[in-house]
């Protein structure tokens, strides 16, 4: 039996939404007025400074450049990777304790774990130095590599986040009936036929929520850009951070947030939306 | 090739990818550690893929000189000024949403889902400003504020969870003994809820000592590990610290992590399922 309803709930979530509303309102609000506003009155000239700035938009590119390439490989992998750890096998826990650690690590140390990794002198270019694979150390880092500074910061951002998708696949994963799939192979279902069939479809919500998670963290994708490449691959988080503390223009960095709060809001109505679409078809 | 060679070879197959997989996450995390530790000369020496001369030097040098010292001192005042806040706040929000029934009760749970995604540049920004405005700028009560409302929608979603768990009948038999709510909640509820909780506190901890944007932006001088780190190192190109001291600072910002995974294992993927459901 429950508690019935009283004034009691309300009285002991009240501080907890108070304070996660003011720390979200407040900000919003504070942006919205540093961003469109000069001396008090209504103005553009915050945002005709920063859309006249062309770093502003290649940081917009890069932005959604990386995302574009980290978050779709990030979930095909981390299928692969649910579809293997969810059968029983010899060592399974040893395998996914280490596939969850980098959950643990933050994108700085990351970022520094994979400078460790491609620097000139790193193990991987001293690894293919010394098996014969290459020549000459391979170059990641510098203003004149910024392609590969660009695929470093791929490699460092798939290692770090993978697991976040591979967990919350795993999860959806093994919510699975069993029942579907016995069912599935009376009627004489290989496993190709199965997957395509019945997981897929079912973990459609599952897919759906670690793309929104993944595509919404790499809109503030920070420390592993900052550290691995600085300002040579311009994101929007960092220009704002660089706009903030470096020129001290509260307005541009406002406006540099507010980009990523309209992107976070646009991408995840989009997901909802195109991703139900389908999901109802299917159904069908 | 019969049926058995075949089962063989599916299985040396499976059995070589999560090697694989297992060999890209730890491989890594090996490499710096030894990085870290490694000579100077060692470190440059092409033919040497794994050094053979070890030195405290780099460590020492970045605790002491360079300061991390003092910034993992501020890192463990802000994560344990965000664990008590946020569990104040977030623990009477949590119960209630595991014990409660009550009108837009799944409205709220889905705000504070929802506010779980709020990108943190967008609250840290404009919050200098106001910060500067009220002294709390540069101070460790300021970013460990700021860190609370970063981790207390998750907070309330896990200790919902969490007391969900702990079977009401055993609160109910308590208040037929006498005991208030309060009473009941306390000596029979918190007691049982206690192991899911410190793990909670452990996940807080990890995410406050792992934040980086809102530590660097709110602080000047008294910086968090991440931000020190990150003044110290920002820019590979920039390069103004030599590698070595990169590879030690990525050996202290991980241990406490990797700490985490040991104690809260049992918690661990639970945990994240409720976080990221």
């Amino acid at each position: 039996m429950k508690v019935k309803a009283s004034y009691l709930p309300y009285l002991l979530i009240l501080p907890a939404f108070a304070y996660l509303m003011f720390f979200v309102g407040y900000p919003l609000i504070q942006a919205l007025y540093l961003a469109f506003t000069e001396n008090g009155a209504f103005s553009l000239a915050t945002v005709n400074r920063t859309i006249s700035d062309p770093r502003f938009w290649d940081a917009l590119k890069y932005t959604i450049g990386l995302a574009a390439v980290i978050v779709p490989t990030q979930v095909g992998l981390a299928l692969v990777l649910a579809l293997v750890m969810n059968r029983a096998f010899k060592g399974k826990d040893l395998a996914l304790y280490a596939l969850i650690i980098p959950l643990t690590i933050s994108d700085v140390a990351a970022g520094l774990i994979w400078y460790a990794m491609l620097s000139p002198s790193g193990f991987l270019n001293k690894l293919f130095l010394n098996i014969g694979l290459i020549d000459n150390p391979v170059y990641f880092f510098g203003y004149q590599f910024r392609h590969m500074e660009f695929l470093a910061i791929v490699l460092a951002e798939l290692w770090r986040a993978t697991a976040i998708v591979f967990v919350i696949i795993l999860a959806g994963l093994q919510m699975i009936s069993p029942e579907y799939l016995e069912a599935a192979e009376v009627f004489g279902a290989d496993y190709w036929t199965k997957l395509r069939k019945i997981v897929i479809p079912l973990l459609k919500p599952s897919i759906q929520s670690a793309l929104i998670i993944r595509t919404l963290f790499a809109m503030q994708v920070f420390g592993i850009v900052w550290i691995l490449a600085g300002r040579d691959i311009p994101i929007l988080a960092g220009e704002g951070f660089y706009q903030l503390t470096e020129i001290k223009d509260y307005g541009v960095a406002s406006i540099y947030a507010l980009t990523i709060a309209a992107l976070s809001i646009v991408l995840g109505a989009m997901y909802i939306k195109f991703m139900k679409a389908e999901y109802l078809e299917v159904k069908e | 090739m019969n049926e058995k060679t075949k089962f063989m070879l599916k299985q040396i197959a499976f059995y070589t990818f999560v090697f694989t997989v297992v060999a890209w996450i730890v491989v890594p995390l090996i490499v710096v550690t030894l990085y870290a530790f490694s000579s100077k000369l060692d470190y440059y020496d092409p033919s040497k893929i794994i050094p053979f001369h070890y030195t405290k030097q780099w460590v020492y040098t970045l605790l002491f000189t360079l300061r991390a010292l003092d910034a993992i001192k501020n890192s463990i005042i802000v994560a344990v000024l965000t664990i008590i806040i946020s569990f104040a706040l977030g623990i009477p929000a949590g119960y209630a949403i595991a014990k409660f029934i009550f009108p837009a009760k799944d409205t709220i749970k889905l705000s504070i889902v929802a506010l779980r995604m709020f990108p943190i540049p967008v609250m840290a920004i404009p919050l200098v400003v106001l910060y500067i405005r009220l002294n709390l700028i540069d101070t460790l009560l300021g970013v460990a504020l700021a860190h609370t409302a970063m981790a207390l929608p998750f907070v309330v979603l896990i200790t919902s969870s969490i007391f969900a768990g702990v079977s009401t009948e055993l609160e109910e038999a308590a208040m037929v003994f006498g005991l208030t709510r309060l009473g009941a909640f306390l000596r029979i509820t918190l007691p049982l809820a206690l192991p899911g909780l410190a793990a909670a506190a452990m996940f807080t901890f990890v995410m406050s000592w792992n934040e980086v944007f809102v530590a660097s932006v709110l602080t000047l001088q008294h910086r968090t590990l991440p931000a020190q780190i990150l003044s110290i190192m920002a820019g590979a190109s920039g390069g103004a610290a030599p590698d070595y001291y990169k590879f030690a600072a990525a050996f202290i910002m991980m241990l406490p992590a990797m700490l985490f995974v040991f104690f809260a294992r049992k918690y661990l993927i639970t945990m994240w399922g409720i976080t990221l459901k």
